[in-house]
Protein backbone atom coordinates (compact mmCIF):
# COMPACT_ATOMS: atom_id res chain seq x y z
CA UNK A 1 0.00 0.00 0.00
CA UNK A 2 1.35 3.50 -0.80
CA UNK A 3 0.91 6.25 1.52
CA UNK A 4 -1.96 7.97 -0.14
CA UNK A 5 -3.83 4.43 -0.25
CA UNK A 6 -2.86 3.89 3.62
CA UNK A 7 -4.51 7.11 4.71
CA UNK A 8 -7.65 7.14 2.48
CA UNK A 9 -8.47 3.83 3.86
CA UNK A 10 -8.10 5.01 7.37
CA UNK A 11 -10.12 8.18 6.77
CA UNK A 12 -12.58 5.82 5.30
CA UNK A 13 -13.11 3.92 8.60
CA UNK A 14 -11.17 0.99 7.10
CA UNK A 15 -8.01 -0.63 9.08
CA UNK A 16 -5.60 -0.22 6.25
CA UNK A 17 -1.99 -2.11 5.81
CA UNK A 18 -0.58 -0.15 9.14
CA UNK A 19 -1.17 3.04 11.01
CA UNK A 20 -0.23 5.87 8.66
CA UNK A 21 2.22 8.14 10.59
CA UNK A 22 2.08 12.17 9.97
CA UNK A 23 5.74 13.27 10.93
CA UNK A 24 4.96 17.33 10.94
CA UNK A 25 8.71 18.36 9.70
CA UNK A 26 8.54 21.92 8.80
CA UNK A 27 10.58 22.48 11.57
CA UNK A 28 13.21 20.26 11.24
CA UNK A 29 13.73 21.70 7.24
CA UNK A 30 15.68 24.29 8.32
CA UNK A 31 17.90 21.61 10.65
CA UNK A 32 18.60 19.01 8.03
CA UNK A 33 19.74 21.75 5.73
CA UNK A 34 21.73 24.21 8.16
CA UNK A 35 19.89 26.67 7.81
CA UNK A 36 18.06 29.55 10.12
CA UNK A 37 13.98 29.13 9.65
CA UNK A 38 13.73 32.99 8.52
CA UNK A 39 16.61 31.57 5.31
CA UNK A 40 14.83 27.91 4.94
CA UNK A 41 11.31 29.21 4.19
CA UNK A 42 12.07 32.23 2.25
CA UNK A 43 13.04 30.02 -0.53
CA UNK A 44 10.94 27.03 -2.09
CA UNK A 45 13.79 25.34 -3.08
CA UNK A 46 14.60 24.55 0.73
CA UNK A 47 11.64 23.50 1.59
CA UNK A 48 11.01 21.05 -1.51
CA UNK A 49 14.34 19.80 -0.25
CA UNK A 50 14.24 19.53 3.14
CA UNK A 51 10.63 17.53 2.63
CA UNK A 52 12.24 15.29 0.06
CA UNK A 53 14.83 14.52 2.02
CA UNK A 54 12.75 13.98 5.84
CA UNK A 55 10.08 11.99 3.69
CA UNK A 56 12.74 9.55 2.90
CA UNK A 57 14.42 9.77 6.41
CA UNK A 58 11.51 9.57 8.61
CA UNK A 59 9.00 7.21 6.27
CA UNK A 60 6.52 10.27 6.94
CA UNK A 61 3.03 9.27 5.03
CA UNK A 62 2.38 12.92 4.34
CA UNK A 63 4.20 15.61 2.95
CA UNK A 64 4.31 19.28 4.49
CA UNK A 65 5.20 21.90 3.13
CA UNK A 66 4.18 24.46 5.80
CA UNK A 67 5.95 27.40 6.55
CA UNK A 68 4.81 28.64 10.08
CA UNK A 69 1.48 30.70 11.04
CA UNK A 70 2.53 34.53 10.75
CA UNK A 71 3.25 33.86 6.93
CA UNK A 72 -0.68 34.99 6.71
CA UNK A 73 0.06 38.04 8.78
CA UNK A 74 2.54 39.07 6.30
CA UNK A 75 0.67 38.50 3.20
CA UNK A 76 -1.59 41.41 5.21
CA UNK A 77 0.95 43.68 5.70
CA UNK A 78 2.29 42.58 8.82
CA UNK A 79 5.22 41.17 9.58
CA UNK A 80 6.87 38.05 11.37
CA UNK A 81 10.03 38.22 13.82
CA UNK A 82 12.25 35.51 13.64
CA UNK A 83 14.27 33.64 15.88
CA UNK A 84 16.90 31.13 15.46
CA UNK A 85 15.93 28.02 17.12
CA UNK A 86 12.16 27.75 16.40
CA UNK A 87 9.03 29.18 14.69
CA UNK A 88 8.72 32.94 14.13
CA UNK A 89 6.11 34.70 16.08
CA UNK A 90 3.58 37.37 14.46
CA UNK A 91 4.88 41.10 14.99
CA UNK A 92 2.68 44.07 15.91
CA UNK A 93 -0.91 43.81 15.37
CA UNK A 94 -2.19 45.30 11.93
CA UNK A 95 -5.80 46.31 14.01
CA UNK A 96 -4.86 48.55 16.68
CA UNK A 97 -8.21 49.49 17.57
CA UNK A 98 -11.19 47.02 16.45
CA UNK A 99 -12.35 50.42 14.04
CA UNK A 100 -9.23 49.78 12.06
CA UNK A 101 -11.58 46.58 10.98
CA UNK A 102 -13.46 48.72 8.77
CA UNK A 103 -10.78 49.57 6.87
CA UNK A 104 -9.51 46.13 5.93
CA UNK A 105 -9.57 44.64 3.10
CA UNK A 106 -8.56 40.94 2.09
CA UNK A 107 -5.04 40.51 0.54
CA UNK A 108 -5.43 38.58 -3.10
CA UNK A 109 -3.06 35.56 -3.51
CA UNK A 110 -1.55 36.81 -6.70
CA UNK A 111 -0.34 40.08 -5.22
CA UNK A 112 0.80 38.49 -1.76
CA UNK A 113 4.40 37.38 -2.85
CA UNK A 114 4.90 35.93 0.67
CA UNK A 115 2.61 33.22 -0.30
CA UNK A 116 4.14 32.10 -3.44
CA UNK A 117 6.95 30.33 -2.14
CA UNK A 118 4.97 27.50 -0.45
CA UNK A 119 2.52 27.22 -3.41
CA UNK A 120 6.02 26.64 -5.51
CA UNK A 121 7.32 23.97 -2.99
CA UNK A 122 3.40 22.18 -2.64
CA UNK A 123 3.47 22.15 -6.95
CA UNK A 124 7.45 20.94 -6.91
CA UNK A 125 6.47 18.10 -4.32
CA UNK A 126 2.85 16.99 -6.42
CA UNK A 127 5.43 17.26 -9.61
CA UNK A 128 8.16 14.51 -7.46
CA UNK A 129 5.67 12.65 -5.73
CA UNK A 130 2.66 12.35 -7.77
CA UNK A 131 -0.38 10.82 -6.28
CA UNK A 132 1.92 8.66 -4.10
CA UNK A 133 1.22 10.59 -1.02
CA UNK A 134 -1.03 13.19 0.57
CA UNK A 135 0.74 16.55 0.73
CA UNK A 136 -0.88 18.68 3.05
CA UNK A 137 -1.71 22.61 2.62
CA UNK A 138 -2.83 24.64 5.60
CA UNK A 139 -4.49 27.69 6.88
CA UNK A 140 -5.21 29.23 9.93
CA UNK A 141 -9.05 29.56 10.06
CA UNK A 142 -10.61 33.21 9.67
CA UNK A 143 -11.49 32.77 13.30
CA UNK A 144 -8.39 31.89 14.89
CA UNK A 145 -6.18 34.53 13.04
CA UNK A 146 -7.06 37.58 14.77
CA UNK A 147 -5.16 36.11 17.68
CA UNK A 148 -2.50 37.10 15.11
CA UNK A 149 -3.98 40.54 13.42
CA UNK A 150 -5.15 42.01 16.86
CA UNK A 151 -3.13 40.05 19.80
CA UNK A 152 -5.32 37.22 21.80
CA UNK A 153 -6.63 39.32 24.45
CA UNK A 154 -7.84 42.30 22.27
CA UNK A 155 -9.48 39.15 20.01
CA UNK A 156 -11.42 38.08 23.07
CA UNK A 157 -12.31 41.38 24.13
CA UNK A 158 -13.66 41.90 20.70
CA UNK A 159 -16.10 38.86 20.57
CA UNK A 160 -17.50 39.64 24.28
CA UNK A 161 -17.70 43.39 22.96
CA UNK A 162 -18.10 44.14 19.48
CA UNK A 163 -20.33 41.32 17.81
CA UNK A 164 -20.87 43.84 14.70
CA UNK A 165 -17.06 44.60 13.93
CA UNK A 166 -16.09 40.87 14.54
CA UNK A 167 -18.60 39.78 12.00
CA UNK A 168 -17.29 42.35 9.49
CA UNK A 169 -13.55 40.94 10.62
CA UNK A 170 -15.13 37.33 9.66
CA UNK A 171 -16.33 38.38 6.30
CA UNK A 172 -12.78 39.95 5.26
CA UNK A 173 -11.21 36.87 6.75
CA UNK A 174 -13.28 34.42 5.19
CA UNK A 175 -12.71 35.66 1.43
CA UNK A 176 -8.94 35.36 2.38
CA UNK A 177 -9.10 31.69 3.95
CA UNK A 178 -10.70 30.24 0.93
CA UNK A 179 -8.92 31.68 -1.78
CA UNK A 180 -5.79 30.49 0.35
CA UNK A 181 -6.99 27.30 0.87
CA UNK A 182 -7.92 26.77 -2.64
CA UNK A 183 -4.65 28.06 -3.99
CA UNK A 184 -2.78 25.52 -2.02
CA UNK A 185 -5.33 22.72 -3.37
CA UNK A 186 -5.00 24.02 -6.94
CA UNK A 187 -0.91 24.07 -7.01
CA UNK A 188 -1.57 20.21 -5.92
CA UNK A 189 -1.88 19.92 -2.28
CA UNK A 190 -4.12 16.77 -1.32
CA UNK A 191 -6.23 18.39 1.33
CA UNK A 192 -6.08 20.91 4.03
CA UNK A 193 -5.47 21.01 7.46
CA UNK A 194 -7.51 24.13 9.09
CA UNK A 195 -5.82 25.29 12.26
CA UNK A 196 -8.54 26.84 14.39
CA UNK A 197 -7.29 26.27 17.98
CA UNK A 198 -9.15 29.51 19.50
CA UNK A 199 -12.38 27.59 18.94
CA UNK A 200 -11.09 24.98 21.10
CA UNK A 201 -12.80 24.34 24.38
CA UNK A 202 -9.79 25.39 26.02
CA UNK A 203 -10.26 28.95 24.58
CA UNK A 204 -13.67 29.61 24.76
CA UNK A 205 -16.58 28.03 26.14
CA UNK A 206 -19.08 25.07 23.77
CA UNK A 207 -21.90 27.76 23.79
CA UNK A 208 -19.82 30.89 22.85
CA UNK A 209 -18.07 28.53 19.88
CA UNK A 210 -21.44 27.72 18.78
CA UNK A 211 -22.26 30.93 17.89
CA UNK A 212 -18.57 31.88 16.75
CA UNK A 213 -15.78 29.67 15.40
CA UNK A 214 -18.27 27.02 14.53
CA UNK A 215 -20.63 29.06 12.68
CA UNK A 216 -17.55 30.32 10.04
CA UNK A 217 -16.25 27.07 9.79
CA UNK A 218 -19.41 25.94 8.31
CA UNK A 219 -19.49 28.25 6.03
CA UNK A 220 -15.62 28.37 4.90
CA UNK A 221 -15.34 24.43 4.29
CA UNK A 222 -17.81 23.58 2.14
CA UNK A 223 -16.03 26.61 -0.19
CA UNK A 224 -12.97 24.55 0.29
CA UNK A 225 -12.78 22.56 -2.87
CA UNK A 226 -10.77 19.27 -1.24
CA UNK A 227 -10.89 17.41 2.03
CA UNK A 228 -10.42 18.89 4.91
CA UNK A 229 -8.89 18.49 9.14
CA UNK A 230 -9.25 20.25 11.51
CA UNK A 231 -6.89 21.21 14.17
CA UNK A 232 -7.15 22.64 17.60
CA UNK A 233 -3.52 22.63 17.73
CA UNK A 234 -3.57 20.83 21.47
CA UNK A 235 -6.44 22.42 22.35
CA UNK A 236 -9.21 20.01 23.96
CA UNK A 237 -12.36 19.32 21.54
CA UNK A 238 -14.68 15.84 23.31
CA UNK A 239 -17.27 18.92 24.88
CA UNK A 240 -17.96 20.17 21.02
CA UNK A 241 -17.12 16.93 18.95
CA UNK A 242 -20.49 16.63 17.29
CA UNK A 243 -20.50 20.63 16.00
CA UNK A 244 -16.91 19.55 14.37
CA UNK A 245 -18.51 16.14 12.72
CA UNK A 246 -21.03 18.73 11.80
CA UNK A 247 -18.79 21.08 9.96
CA UNK A 248 -18.30 18.14 7.36
CA UNK A 249 -14.27 18.03 8.19
CA UNK A 250 -12.69 14.12 7.43
CA UNK A 251 -10.19 14.70 10.54
CA UNK A 252 -9.49 16.61 14.00
CA UNK A 253 -6.28 16.83 15.63
CA UNK A 254 -6.29 15.52 19.41
CA UNK A 255 -4.66 16.86 22.77
CA UNK A 256 -2.25 14.46 24.66
CA UNK A 257 -4.22 15.90 27.28
CA UNK A 258 -7.68 14.41 25.92
CA UNK A 259 -9.37 11.69 27.75
CA UNK A 260 -8.47 9.51 24.41
CA UNK A 261 -10.56 6.45 25.34
CA UNK A 262 -13.71 8.58 25.76
CA UNK A 263 -12.47 10.67 22.27
CA UNK A 264 -11.97 7.35 20.22
CA UNK A 265 -15.19 5.91 21.74
CA UNK A 266 -17.54 9.22 20.64
CA UNK A 267 -15.36 10.09 17.36
CA UNK A 268 -15.53 6.29 16.28
CA UNK A 269 -16.94 5.63 12.28
CA UNK A 270 -17.93 9.46 12.55
CA UNK A 271 -14.35 11.32 12.86
CA UNK A 272 -10.96 10.49 12.06
CA UNK A 273 -8.64 11.45 14.38
CA UNK A 274 -5.39 12.82 13.77
CA UNK A 275 -2.56 13.04 17.05
CA UNK A 276 -2.14 12.42 19.77
CA UNK A 277 1.86 12.48 20.71
CA UNK A 278 3.07 15.55 22.96
CA UNK A 279 5.47 17.52 21.13
CA UNK A 280 6.52 19.61 23.91
CA UNK A 281 7.62 16.07 25.69
CA UNK A 282 8.79 14.73 22.86
CA UNK A 283 11.90 17.42 23.38
CA UNK A 284 13.14 15.12 26.34
CA UNK A 285 11.97 11.83 25.70
CA UNK A 286 14.23 8.83 25.00
CA UNK A 287 13.95 6.42 22.16
CA UNK A 288 11.83 3.63 24.78
CA UNK A 289 9.91 6.67 25.83
CA UNK A 290 9.01 7.63 22.58
CA UNK A 291 8.21 3.80 21.90
CA UNK A 292 6.02 3.71 24.73
CA UNK A 293 4.19 7.41 23.89
CA UNK A 294 3.51 5.32 20.18
CA UNK A 295 2.21 2.02 22.09
CA UNK A 296 -0.05 4.01 23.90
CA UNK A 297 -2.02 6.03 20.87
CA UNK A 298 -1.93 3.17 19.02
CA UNK A 299 -3.99 1.03 21.51
CA UNK A 300 -6.26 4.15 22.29
CA UNK A 301 -6.99 5.32 19.17
CA UNK A 302 -6.17 2.80 15.71
CA UNK A 303 -8.82 0.40 16.74
CA UNK A 304 -10.82 0.25 13.40
CA UNK A 305 -9.24 2.65 11.53
CA UNK A 306 -10.42 6.32 11.14
CA UNK A 307 -6.84 7.30 13.10
CA UNK A 308 -3.09 8.66 12.08
CA UNK A 309 -0.61 8.86 14.24
CA UNK A 310 0.89 12.88 14.41
CA UNK A 311 2.64 14.66 17.19
CA UNK A 312 -1.11 16.64 19.20
CA UNK A 313 0.08 20.57 17.79
CA UNK A 314 0.68 20.25 14.13
CA UNK A 315 4.36 20.51 13.85
CA UNK A 316 6.98 19.18 16.03
CA UNK A 317 9.44 21.44 18.04
CA UNK A 318 12.69 22.53 16.48
CA UNK A 319 14.58 21.18 20.04
CA UNK A 320 13.33 17.42 19.22
CA UNK A 321 16.09 15.17 18.57
CA UNK A 322 16.57 13.42 14.97
CA UNK A 323 17.07 9.77 17.33
CA UNK A 324 13.58 11.02 18.81
CA UNK A 325 12.30 11.21 15.45
CA UNK A 326 13.81 8.01 13.95
CA UNK A 327 12.58 6.00 17.12
CA UNK A 328 8.94 7.29 16.74
CA UNK A 329 8.61 6.02 12.97
CA UNK A 330 10.38 2.95 14.11
CA UNK A 331 8.02 1.96 16.54
CA UNK A 332 5.05 3.06 14.62
CA UNK A 333 5.88 0.45 11.76
CA UNK A 334 6.38 -2.09 14.12
CA UNK A 335 3.22 -1.52 16.51
CA UNK A 336 1.02 -0.16 14.27
CA UNK A 337 0.09 -3.00 11.71
CA UNK A 338 -3.30 -4.17 11.34
CA UNK A 339 -4.63 -6.47 12.12
CA UNK A 340 -3.71 -4.94 15.90
CA UNK A 341 -3.59 -8.58 17.70
CA UNK A 342 -1.04 -7.09 20.91
CA UNK A 343 -3.53 -4.21 21.91
CA UNK A 344 -5.95 -7.37 22.48
CA UNK A 345 -2.86 -9.50 23.62
CA UNK A 346 -2.30 -6.80 26.38
CA UNK A 347 -5.65 -5.74 27.51
CA UNK A 348 -5.93 -9.38 28.32
CA UNK B 1 -18.11 25.70 48.80
CA UNK B 2 -19.88 28.41 50.76
CA UNK B 3 -22.95 30.00 48.67
CA UNK B 4 -21.80 33.50 48.50
CA UNK B 5 -18.66 32.31 46.85
CA UNK B 6 -20.72 29.99 44.47
CA UNK B 7 -22.95 32.58 43.37
CA UNK B 8 -20.14 34.69 43.03
CA UNK B 9 -18.07 32.24 40.55
CA UNK B 10 -21.64 31.59 38.65
CA UNK B 11 -22.02 35.16 38.05
CA UNK B 12 -18.25 35.32 36.93
CA UNK B 13 -18.13 32.51 34.77
CA UNK B 14 -21.08 33.86 32.84
CA UNK B 15 -20.03 37.34 32.63
CA UNK B 16 -22.95 38.60 34.62
CA UNK B 17 -21.41 42.16 35.79
CA UNK B 18 -24.23 42.89 37.14
CA UNK B 19 -24.85 39.96 39.57
CA UNK B 20 -21.22 39.75 40.33
CA UNK B 21 -21.14 43.62 41.44
CA UNK B 22 -24.47 43.02 43.66
CA UNK B 23 -23.09 40.36 45.70
CA UNK B 24 -19.31 42.07 46.18
CA UNK B 25 -20.78 44.97 46.93
CA UNK B 26 -23.29 43.30 49.38
CA UNK B 27 -20.34 41.43 50.92
CA UNK B 28 -18.63 44.89 51.51
CA UNK B 29 -21.50 46.28 53.19
CA UNK B 30 -21.91 43.63 55.52
CA UNK B 31 -17.79 43.53 56.18
CA UNK B 32 -18.09 47.50 56.98
CA UNK B 33 -20.77 46.68 59.83
CA UNK B 34 -18.76 44.35 61.04
CA UNK B 35 -15.90 46.22 61.16
CA UNK B 36 -14.16 44.49 58.63
CA UNK B 37 -12.13 45.90 56.05
CA UNK B 38 -12.52 45.20 51.85
CA UNK B 39 -9.48 43.32 52.01
CA UNK B 40 -11.21 40.88 54.10
CA UNK B 41 -14.10 40.11 51.46
CA UNK B 42 -11.02 40.28 48.70
CA UNK B 43 -9.83 37.30 50.32
CA UNK B 44 -12.74 35.45 51.88
CA UNK B 45 -14.92 36.07 48.20
CA UNK B 46 -12.76 37.49 45.51
CA UNK B 47 -9.17 34.58 46.13
CA UNK B 48 -11.16 31.54 46.49
CA UNK B 49 -13.53 32.02 43.46
CA UNK B 50 -10.79 33.01 41.41
CA UNK B 51 -9.16 30.20 42.28
CA UNK B 52 -12.05 27.63 41.39
CA UNK B 53 -12.36 29.62 38.27
CA UNK B 54 -8.63 28.97 37.64
CA UNK B 55 -9.16 25.15 38.48
CA UNK B 56 -12.08 24.63 36.26
CA UNK B 57 -9.70 25.76 33.53
CA UNK B 58 -6.77 23.49 34.07
CA UNK B 59 -9.35 20.53 34.29
CA UNK B 60 -10.88 21.38 31.18
CA UNK B 61 -13.92 22.36 32.95
CA UNK B 62 -13.86 26.41 31.82
CA UNK B 63 -12.49 28.14 28.76
CA UNK B 64 -9.59 30.33 29.33
CA UNK B 65 -11.97 33.04 27.81
CA UNK B 66 -13.48 33.21 31.28
CA UNK B 67 -10.53 33.30 33.31
CA UNK B 68 -9.37 35.86 31.40
CA UNK B 69 -12.72 38.23 31.52
CA UNK B 70 -13.06 36.88 35.29
CA UNK B 71 -9.75 38.32 36.10
CA UNK B 72 -10.81 41.65 34.36
CA UNK B 73 -13.76 42.13 36.26
CA UNK B 74 -12.26 41.37 39.72
CA UNK B 75 -9.62 43.75 38.98
CA UNK B 76 -12.04 46.35 38.85
CA UNK B 77 -14.10 45.25 41.59
CA UNK B 78 -11.08 45.26 43.80
CA UNK B 79 -9.53 48.88 42.47
CA UNK B 80 -12.78 50.61 43.24
CA UNK B 81 -12.45 49.95 47.05
CA UNK B 82 -8.40 49.18 47.11
CA UNK B 83 -6.68 52.24 45.49
CA UNK B 84 -3.39 51.64 44.29
CA UNK B 85 -1.36 52.55 47.03
CA UNK B 86 -3.83 51.40 50.02
CA UNK B 87 -1.91 50.41 52.86
CA UNK B 88 -4.67 48.02 52.89
CA UNK B 89 -2.73 46.13 50.31
CA UNK B 90 -0.88 43.06 51.31
CA UNK B 91 3.01 43.25 51.97
CA UNK B 92 4.01 40.52 50.28
CA UNK B 93 7.92 39.83 49.11
CA UNK B 94 9.06 42.73 46.49
CA UNK B 95 7.36 40.56 42.89
CA UNK B 96 7.20 41.49 39.87
CA UNK B 97 5.98 39.91 36.27
CA UNK B 98 7.46 39.22 33.05
CA UNK B 99 7.61 38.06 29.40
CA UNK B 100 10.90 36.91 28.73
CA UNK B 101 11.85 36.97 24.93
CA UNK B 102 8.08 35.59 24.52
CA UNK B 103 6.07 37.55 22.01
CA UNK B 104 2.88 36.87 23.95
CA UNK B 105 1.19 39.34 26.15
CA UNK B 106 -2.32 37.77 27.35
CA UNK B 107 -1.13 35.17 30.13
CA UNK B 108 1.22 38.10 32.01
CA UNK B 109 -2.05 40.50 31.71
CA UNK B 110 -4.79 37.56 33.37
CA UNK B 111 -2.00 36.70 35.71
CA UNK B 112 -1.26 40.40 36.69
CA UNK B 113 -4.87 40.87 37.09
CA UNK B 114 -5.77 38.08 39.29
CA UNK B 115 -2.98 39.24 41.69
CA UNK B 116 -4.12 42.80 41.48
CA UNK B 117 -7.86 41.26 42.71
CA UNK B 118 -6.37 39.67 44.90
CA UNK B 119 -4.94 42.79 47.01
CA UNK B 120 -1.35 42.02 45.89
CA UNK B 121 0.89 45.04 44.51
CA UNK B 122 3.56 43.61 41.99
CA UNK B 123 5.98 45.16 38.98
CA UNK B 124 4.70 44.74 35.27
CA UNK B 125 7.92 44.51 33.29
CA UNK B 126 6.05 44.57 30.25
CA UNK B 127 8.47 42.25 27.80
CA UNK B 128 12.38 41.76 28.35
CA UNK B 129 15.29 40.04 27.32
CA UNK B 130 17.90 38.33 29.09
CA UNK B 131 20.20 40.67 30.02
CA UNK B 132 18.21 43.63 30.89
CA UNK B 133 15.74 41.52 33.31
CA UNK B 134 19.05 40.54 34.99
CA UNK B 135 20.18 44.18 35.88
CA UNK B 136 16.45 45.03 36.64
CA UNK B 137 15.57 42.24 39.13
CA UNK B 138 18.83 43.01 40.78
CA UNK B 139 18.75 47.04 40.48
CA UNK B 140 14.80 46.44 42.05
CA UNK B 141 15.54 44.00 45.00
CA UNK B 142 13.35 41.38 43.89
CA UNK B 143 12.50 38.89 45.84
CA UNK B 144 10.17 36.72 43.54
CA UNK B 145 9.50 36.76 39.72
CA UNK B 146 6.93 35.26 37.57
CA UNK B 147 7.64 34.52 34.32
CA UNK B 148 4.77 33.79 31.39
CA UNK B 149 5.53 31.58 28.02
CA UNK B 150 3.33 30.39 25.33
CA UNK B 151 6.59 29.68 23.20
CA UNK B 152 8.82 26.44 23.98
CA UNK B 153 12.14 28.63 23.48
CA UNK B 154 10.83 31.20 25.99
CA UNK B 155 9.92 28.92 28.36
CA UNK B 156 13.62 27.21 28.08
CA UNK B 157 14.93 30.62 28.32
CA UNK B 158 14.15 30.21 32.12
CA UNK B 159 17.59 28.12 32.58
CA UNK B 160 19.52 30.47 31.23
CA UNK B 161 17.78 33.36 34.00
CA UNK B 162 18.45 30.74 36.56
CA UNK B 163 22.24 30.11 35.90
CA UNK B 164 22.87 33.99 35.38
CA UNK B 165 21.11 35.19 38.88
CA UNK B 166 23.10 32.17 40.01
CA UNK B 167 26.52 33.75 38.06
CA UNK B 168 25.47 36.84 40.29
CA UNK B 169 25.20 35.11 43.70
CA UNK B 170 21.40 36.68 43.59
CA UNK B 171 18.91 34.09 45.14
CA UNK B 172 15.40 34.65 43.65
CA UNK B 173 12.29 32.73 43.79
CA UNK B 174 11.19 31.93 40.20
CA UNK B 175 7.03 31.34 39.65
CA UNK B 176 6.54 29.69 36.24
CA UNK B 177 3.26 29.37 33.92
CA UNK B 178 2.35 29.23 30.49
CA UNK B 179 1.46 26.46 28.14
CA UNK B 180 5.20 24.86 27.73
CA UNK B 181 4.38 24.28 31.48
CA UNK B 182 1.37 22.77 31.27
CA UNK B 183 2.33 20.33 28.12
CA UNK B 184 5.61 19.00 29.97
CA UNK B 185 4.45 19.20 33.57
CA UNK B 186 8.59 18.13 34.51
CA UNK B 187 9.71 21.05 32.27
CA UNK B 188 9.85 23.71 35.60
CA UNK B 189 12.41 22.37 37.05
CA UNK B 190 14.36 21.30 34.62
CA UNK B 191 14.59 24.92 33.69
CA UNK B 192 15.60 25.97 37.51
CA UNK B 193 12.15 27.24 38.68
CA UNK B 194 10.73 27.08 42.17
CA UNK B 195 7.57 26.66 41.26
CA UNK B 196 5.06 26.26 38.19
CA UNK B 197 1.00 27.67 38.21
CA UNK B 198 -1.02 25.84 36.22
CA UNK B 199 -3.25 28.51 35.80
CA UNK B 200 -3.09 32.17 36.73
CA UNK B 201 -4.93 32.00 40.27
CA UNK B 202 -2.13 29.57 41.37
CA UNK B 203 0.29 32.37 41.24
CA UNK B 204 -1.65 34.06 44.31
CA UNK B 205 -1.62 30.73 45.83
CA UNK B 206 1.64 30.10 45.41
CA UNK B 207 3.14 33.38 46.80
CA UNK B 208 0.33 32.79 50.05
CA UNK B 209 2.09 30.12 50.88
CA UNK B 210 5.43 30.99 50.58
CA UNK B 211 4.39 33.94 53.03
CA UNK B 212 2.68 32.13 55.15
CA UNK B 213 5.69 29.46 55.28
CA UNK B 214 7.95 32.72 55.74
CA UNK B 215 6.05 33.77 58.93
C1 LIG C 1 -4.78 29.32 20.33
C2 LIG C 1 -3.40 28.90 19.90
C3 LIG C 1 -2.87 29.49 18.73
C4 LIG C 1 -3.61 30.57 17.93
C5 LIG C 1 -3.50 31.91 18.68
C6 LIG C 1 -2.16 32.11 19.38
C7 LIG C 1 -2.01 33.40 20.15
N1 LIG C 1 -2.37 33.47 21.39
O1 LIG C 1 -1.58 34.36 19.62
C8 LIG C 1 -2.84 30.54 16.58
C9 LIG C 1 -3.52 29.65 15.57
C10 LIG C 1 -2.66 31.89 15.92
C11 LIG C 1 -1.53 29.90 17.00
C12 LIG C 1 -0.38 30.02 16.29
C13 LIG C 1 0.87 29.56 16.71
N2 LIG C 1 1.11 28.71 17.72
CO1 LIG C 1 -0.22 28.20 18.92
N3 LIG C 1 -1.48 27.54 20.29
C14 LIG C 1 -2.66 27.93 20.63
C15 LIG C 1 -3.14 27.19 21.91
C16 LIG C 1 -4.22 26.18 21.56
C17 LIG C 1 -3.60 28.17 23.00
C18 LIG C 1 -2.65 29.36 23.17
C19 LIG C 1 -3.20 30.54 23.92
O2 LIG C 1 -3.33 31.64 23.38
N4 LIG C 1 -3.51 30.40 25.18
C20 LIG C 1 -3.87 31.48 26.07
C21 LIG C 1 -2.80 31.66 27.15
C22 LIG C 1 -3.10 32.87 27.98
O3 LIG C 1 -2.82 30.47 27.90
P1 LIG C 1 -1.59 29.98 28.77
O4 LIG C 1 -0.32 30.45 28.26
O5 LIG C 1 -1.72 28.52 29.00
O6 LIG C 1 -1.87 30.75 30.16
C23 LIG C 1 -2.73 30.27 31.18
C24 LIG C 1 -1.97 29.47 32.22
O7 LIG C 1 -0.97 28.67 31.66
C25 LIG C 1 -1.50 30.51 33.20
N5 LIG C 1 -0.24 31.20 33.02
C26 LIG C 1 0.29 31.79 31.94
N6 LIG C 1 1.43 32.42 32.25
C27 LIG C 1 1.63 32.26 33.58
C28 LIG C 1 2.63 32.72 34.42
C29 LIG C 1 2.59 32.39 35.78
C30 LIG C 1 3.65 32.90 36.69
C31 LIG C 1 1.53 31.57 36.29
C32 LIG C 1 1.49 31.21 37.70
C33 LIG C 1 0.52 31.13 35.43
C34 LIG C 1 0.58 31.48 34.09
O8 LIG C 1 -2.50 31.51 33.15
C35 LIG C 1 -3.24 31.48 31.95
C36 LIG C 1 -4.70 31.42 32.31
O9 LIG C 1 -4.97 30.48 33.34
C37 LIG C 1 -1.81 26.47 22.37
C38 LIG C 1 -1.94 25.05 22.88
C39 LIG C 1 -2.56 24.92 24.23
N7 LIG C 1 -3.08 23.76 24.49
O10 LIG C 1 -2.53 25.80 25.06
C40 LIG C 1 -0.92 26.49 21.11
C41 LIG C 1 0.57 26.76 21.29
C42 LIG C 1 0.75 27.92 22.23
N8 LIG C 1 1.02 27.19 19.97
C43 LIG C 1 2.26 26.88 19.72
C44 LIG C 1 2.98 27.34 18.56
C45 LIG C 1 4.37 26.78 18.36
C46 LIG C 1 2.41 28.24 17.64
C47 LIG C 1 3.08 28.80 16.38
C48 LIG C 1 4.51 29.30 16.58
C49 LIG C 1 3.02 27.76 15.25
C50 LIG C 1 3.79 28.17 14.02
N9 LIG C 1 4.79 27.41 13.63
O11 LIG C 1 3.54 29.17 13.42
C51 LIG C 1 2.12 29.97 16.01
C52 LIG C 1 2.58 31.34 16.54
C53 LIG C 1 1.56 32.40 16.28
C54 LIG C 1 2.05 33.78 16.49
N10 LIG C 1 1.69 34.41 17.57
O12 LIG C 1 2.73 34.29 15.64
C55 LIG C 1 2.83 25.97 20.79
C56 LIG C 1 3.93 26.63 21.64
C57 LIG C 1 4.90 25.63 22.23
C58 LIG C 1 5.95 25.25 21.23
N11 LIG C 1 5.81 24.10 20.59
O13 LIG C 1 6.85 26.01 21.01
C59 LIG C 1 1.53 25.56 21.61
C60 LIG C 1 1.72 25.38 23.12
C61 LIG C 1 1.02 24.24 21.00
C62 LIG C 1 1.85 23.03 21.40
N12 LIG C 1 1.27 22.09 22.12
O14 LIG C 1 3.00 22.91 21.07
N13 LIG C 1 -1.65 29.23 18.18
Amino acid sequence: MDSMTRTLTTLGHRAPDRVPLFLLTNLQGPKALGLTPKAHFADARNVIESQIRLAARYQSDCLFPFSYASLEIEAWGGESIFIDDGPPNAGAPIIQRPEDILRLTPPSIDAARCLHPSLEAIAALKAHFGASIPIIGTIVSPFSLPAMQMGMGAYLDLIYERPDLWARLMEINEVFGVAWANAQLQAGATAICYFDPVSSPTMLPPALYRQTGHVVARRVLPQIKGPTATHFASGLALPVLDEVIATGTAALGVSALEDLGALKAAARGRLSLLGALNGVEMRRWTPAEAEAAVKANIAALAPGGGFILSDNHGEIPWQVEDETLLAISEAARRWGQYPLTWVDDERG
Amino acid sequence: MDAEIQGFCDALETLDRARADAIFDEAISKAALEGRSPIDVVTALIMPALSEIGRGWHEGALALSQVYMSGRICEQLVEQVLPPSDPDRKRQPRSAIVVLHDHHMLGKRIVYAMMRASGFELFDYGRMELPELVERVIADRLRVLMVSALMLPSALKVRALRDALDARGYPLKIIVGGAPFLMDNALWREVGADAMGRDAAEAVTIITGWMEAAR
